[in-house]
């Protein structure tokens, strides 16, 4: 799919900002000076094609009164799919990467209470019998997502 | 963020189970129609005008961070996503992470604990690319603007996704 100079706009422009009200489009039209179906209908083709992964509100898990971290292991090579299959058995555990690095298993936790960010770890430590990493985050920098295309 | 933000950040529960009905009903999106939030409200038999009044508190209480489009960043192209992770002097980290995190190119910049002596690092800074090269121009110009507070730096690519699953909250539960 060929993007359009609406869709541009729309991806640029609609990355937060999407107006909190009954009306929310015709707000939105009169802003970016672009029909109300017209943007809901690129924003429908543009998700359907998968540009657009989510159109809607985005929640921040630790403001729920969850906990979130990102926590990292090293596994050896041989026993990479084995502690794969540990780790990604865990609901918390909402994303695992691989990545190039002696710390080659990367993984976000996500619990309904901060106590539990360290009951799933030790778990963890206890059926892989390695060292987990825990990195959560101690301080936030980034303004807002500001992809541009 | 303001202050009742500040003050509502380490307590819990801070939402209800009216909230959290909300929450379950719009984690995976709006629905793209002329009237989103009425039919979000029609589906949960309550009224619009509370529905707005509670995601317009929990937008001012940062548990929405923000209404709108998520992009797919691999499928528009930014393939290569390197996580850029640097190790500079914790007594100047605020400072040097607000400066990294205005960049237009870092999507995420967080602190995060060191772990001696494997991991060194404790500024990590997402860098969004078409490719790896590009990711590698950016890390530089990262490393440019640190100059001597860069006390050493890595950039770690996914290799392979093992899992991606989004946020799932139980309904009902206070």
């Amino acid at each position: 799919m060929k993007l359009t100079a609406v869709d541009r706009t729309l991806i640029n422009q609609l990355q937060g900002g999407f107006p909190l009200t009954e009306h929310p489009w015709d707000e939105l039209a009169e802003k970016l000076s672009i029909p109300a179906e017209d943007m809901i209908e690129r924003i429908r083709l543009m998700q359907a094609n998968g540009l657009i992964s989510r159109f809607g509100p985005i929640y921040n898990a630790e403001r729920m009164g969850g906990g979130l971290t990102l926590a990292a292991v090293k596994v050896e090579p041989e026993r990479f799919a084995e502690v794969n299959d540990i780790i990604n058995s865990f609901d918390q555990v909402a994303h695992n990467y691989e990545r190039d690095h002696e710390l080659n298993m990367w993984f976000v936790i996500a619990t309904e209470s901060p106590e539990e960010i360290q009951v799933v770890i030790d778990k963890i430590e206890a059926q892989t019998g390695l060292d987990v990493y825990n990195m959560p985050k101690q301080e936030e920098y980034f303004l807002e997502l500001k992809l541009m295309v | 963020m303001n202050m009742q933000a500040v003050r509502n950040m380490n307590q819990s529960p801070i939402i209800d189970a009216i909230d959290r009905a909300i929450i379950a009903a719009t984690q995976q999106g709006l629905p793209l129609t002329a009237t989103p939030y009425q039919d979000v409200a029609q589906q949960l038999g309550m009224d619009v005008k509370e529905l707005l009044a509670r995601m317009q508190r929990m937008t001012e209480l940062g548990i929405i961070r923000r209404t709108g489009i998520i992009p797919n960043h691999y499928k528009l192209g930014y393939t290569a996503n390197g996580m850029s992770v640097w190790h500079v002097p914790e007594d100047k980290i605020s400072q040097l992470g607000k400066a990294v995190g205005e960049l237009a190119f870092v999507s995420h910049c967080y602190r995060r604990p060191q772990h001696q002596p494997l991991w060194s690092y404790n500024l990590f800074a997402m860098v969004h690319g078409m490719h790896r090269d590009e990711v590698y121009e950016k890390v530089e110009k990262i490393s440019q603007l640190l100059g001597t507070n860069d006390l050493g730096h890595d950039v770690l690519f996914s290799k392979q996704i093992l899992k991606k699953t989004g946020l799932r909250i139980k309904q009902g539960k206070d």
